[in-house]
């Protein structure tokens, strides 16, 4: 402290001085401010949620739509939500993991590259689009193969198809297969990323070893891209619940419980459900439905919230 | 030595250095006949295309993994069955994205027109205007989408991007800014439809019940757009080299010109690309809208006041609507359909355009 230029106060904060500060307070305040908005903004899609969902608590007959109370209605809605999720998951699954092998393994690497280009385009492409094509193209395409399997398969009880057998391709099942299509280039897009991501003297010390392509990939890919791909699994499942659209415009949904995928009658999905209804809903009625919508933010939540915490887990194995 | 070397030579076999291995040419070979010989049967039976595609794929399947496990042993043959299934599966995949591909294309470019461009859907009953004979078009569907993704956008993005700045730049690890970076983990969840319940529960508990208009469409689709500006901001604000902050504060910038002048500049790339990829996601959006923003059938260019149509929302109505004229109305959902995607499309090949010419010139 001896040092002579103490005499001098040091010009650091000088002249400037006023401005910098109110100018990194004014910044900083509105940097924050904006995080306050983000939480003010769940908060408030909670809260609204509540204050609109929670007449609906004591629903009964009419305002739930003639079902005795709120439970009633809800339930098959939430039952045909996860039939159609869980089985859009089981097509895609397969399907992704390979797509995304192919594109991080199989191709050749520069048409590999294009590959995963394209199917970032299409998951692009709108719901509303995926919609359109199930309900014109894909839904009268299915309609033979679901009269073939209630022929032929009609004993498992997935494909029994009713007493009269399909009359219309409009299924849940179709419904789980437009899902699986929309969640098939995120689910892949995440399993390509995490395939790519296998350390490459894992791959090299597996084949140098004598391993055929195959027995490399499930001896090094698979094991490290695990979590990976289970959460991969999760956020497409997070996807195809809160799908609306789509499910509104191909399924032809009643409110009922059935495991057959393939009948005339299927069960409706919370979302699509009130896509169809809230044009006309009126009075106790939005109540009730945005009840449920309150259920669906509920458990996409919940599913994400999974995926995440396993993806994150992941992270700080790998 | 050699005396005793000289009767085990003729004994000792040449052991092969390779084994046994199909010819390149057995796989094509094999698909040939295995569909060859579904065709055939299936023609004799009177199967469709599908049927025979899929015999002939589990022929192929079996024919050509037993054919590997004859001549190149049990592991080859795993194997090549694997490699056949995963090829499978990249076929599989292909078929519906095609499809799709194909029949917006196949069943949209026909209607396309200046007319299509011009005009709006007011008392079009069937192909055109019961008044002037004009064609029915999506001017007003049109309208709708770009106001109120502009609107939306504008909420968004700055919220979104000062939002990552918070986070990157002044909370780091703090506890507020954790709890924000799980929000946004929180909000990205959210399904469009319950973004789109949020507003309407907001205007309406505002303005009264029978409240509708573009702006709370706005407000639901700046619900969806946030996180997904937030994230990609974030990740482009972590790549900024802490150098270039560090030199900064060592010529005396304070910390906020440093992020104007500094940060914001080089990361500008990718928030571009973010944005544009977040402006693409809910232009497509149907659900809340379809909720809050209504339809109508005429141009509309004030957000805050009358309800607003959109393409996803005329694309799904012209579909469900049914009635006397609904191949009309088809027709004119695949037209809208192909100029959705196509803007869509566009907005993705510009944010990587973006993305390519404003990338960080950093030098390394």
């Amino acid at each position: 402290m001896t040092d002579t230029t103490t005499d001098q106060p040091p010009r650091l904060d000088d002249s400037g001085s006023r401005a910098t500060r109110a100018g990194d307070s004014i910044f900083s305040g509105l940097a924050s401010a904006a995080g306050l908005t983000i939480l003010l903004a769940l908060a408030g899609v909670a809260l609204f949620l509540v204050i609109e969902g929670a007449p609906a608590f004591t629903a009964s007959g009419e305002s739930a739509y003639g079902k005795d109370n709120i439970v009633v209605y809800v339930w098959p809605l939430l039952y045909g939500t996860l039939l159609a999720a869980v089985l859009a998951m089981v097509i895609v699954t397969p399907l992704a993991v390979g797509l995304a092998l192919v594109i991080s393994h199989y191709a050749p690497r520069r048409v590999g590259t294009y590959l995963g280009y394209l199917i970032d385009l299409l998951a692009a492409v709108p719901s509303v689009v995926y919609g359109l094509w199930g309900r014109v193209v894909l839904a009268p395409a299915l309609l033979p193969l679901y009269l073939w399997l209630s022929d032929n398969l009609g004993w498992i009880p997935f494909f029994d198809g009713g007493e009269s057998g399909p009359t219309h391709g409009r299924t849940i099942f179709t419904a789980g297969i437009v899902l699986a299509v929309m969640a098939l280039p995120i689910v892949t897009a995440i399993c390509r990323e995490v395939f790519i991501q296998t350390p490459r003297i894992h791959e090299e010390a597996a084949l140098a070893l004598g391993a055929t392509k195959w027995e490399m990939i499930r001896m090094t890919v698979f094991p490290y891209a695990r979590s990976g791909v289970i959460s991969a699994v999760l956020l497409g499942l997070g996807r195809a619940l809160g799908e609306t659209m789509a499910v509104a415009m191909v399924l032809s949904g009643a409110g009922i419980i059935t495991i057959d995928l393939i009948g005339t009658q299927n069960p409706s999905t919370i979302a699509a459900n009130i896509a169809l209804n809230f044009g006309n809903a009126s009075g106790s009625k939005i109540n009730t439905l945005i009840f449920s919508g309150l259920v669906l933010f509920v458990v996409s939540f919940a599913v994400n919230f999974v995926g995440r915490w396993i993806a994150s887990r992941g992270e700080v194995k790998g | 030595m050699t005396e005793l070397l000289e009767p085990e030579a003729p004994v000792r076999r040449p052991i092969p250095l390779q084994a046994p291995q199909l010819p390149r040419w057995a796989p094509p070979v094999a698909l040939f006949l295995s569909l060859a010989a579904a065709g055939l049967v299936g023609l004799l039976l009177g199967w469709g295309p599908a049927g025979i595609a899929v015999v002939a794929w589990v022929l192929f399947l079996v024919g050509f993994t037993g054919w590997a496990q004859a001549i190149e042993g049990r592991r080859k043959a795993v194997d090549r069955m694997f490699a056949t299934l995963i090829w499978s599966t990249f076929v599989i995949a292909m078929v519906p994205l095609v499809s799709v591909t194909w029949e917006v294309v196949s069943k949209g470019h026909g209607i396309i027109g200046a007319d299509f461009f011009a005009n709006d859907m007011r008392g079009v009953l069937g192909e055109t205007n019961i008044v002037t004979g004009e064609p029915g078009g999506i001017k007003h569907a049109l309208v709708g989408t770009l106001m109120i993704t502009l609107t939306a956008t504008a909420m968004a993005v700055p919220v979104g991007v000062m939002a990552a700045i918070y986070l990157v730049e002044y909370g780091k690890r703090t506890r507020f800014a954790r709890t924000i970076t799980f929000l946004v983990d929180v909000m990205t969840g959210i399904p469009s439809i319950v973004a789109g319940l949020f507003a309407f529960s907001l205007l309406t508990l505002i303005f009264g019940a029978a409240y509708r208009s573009g702006f709370g469409g706005s407000v639901a689709l700046a619900v969806i757009m946030v996180p997904i500006v937030v994230r990609a901001t974030e990740e482009m604000l972590k790549l900024v080299p802490d150098e270039l902050r560090e030199a900064s504060y060592a010529l005396g910038v304070p910390k906020w010109r440093t992020i104007v002048k500094v940060v914001l500049p080089t990361a500008f790339g990718g928030i571009a690309t973010g944005v544009t990829l977040a402006v693409a996601r809910v232009a497509g959006e149907t659900a809340p809208l379809l909720i809050i923003a209504g339809s109508t059938t005429v141009a509309n260019w004030n957000v805050f006041e009358g309800r607003m149509m959109t393409l996803p929302v005329f694309i799904y109505s012209s579909v469900t609507t049914g009635g006397k004229y609904a191949a009309e109305q088809e027709a004119r959902a695949w037209g809208a359909a192909l100029v959705l995607v196509v803007i869509v499309m566009s907005l993705n090949l510009l944010a990587r355009l973006l993305g390519k010419i404003f990338s960080p010139k950093t030098g390394r």
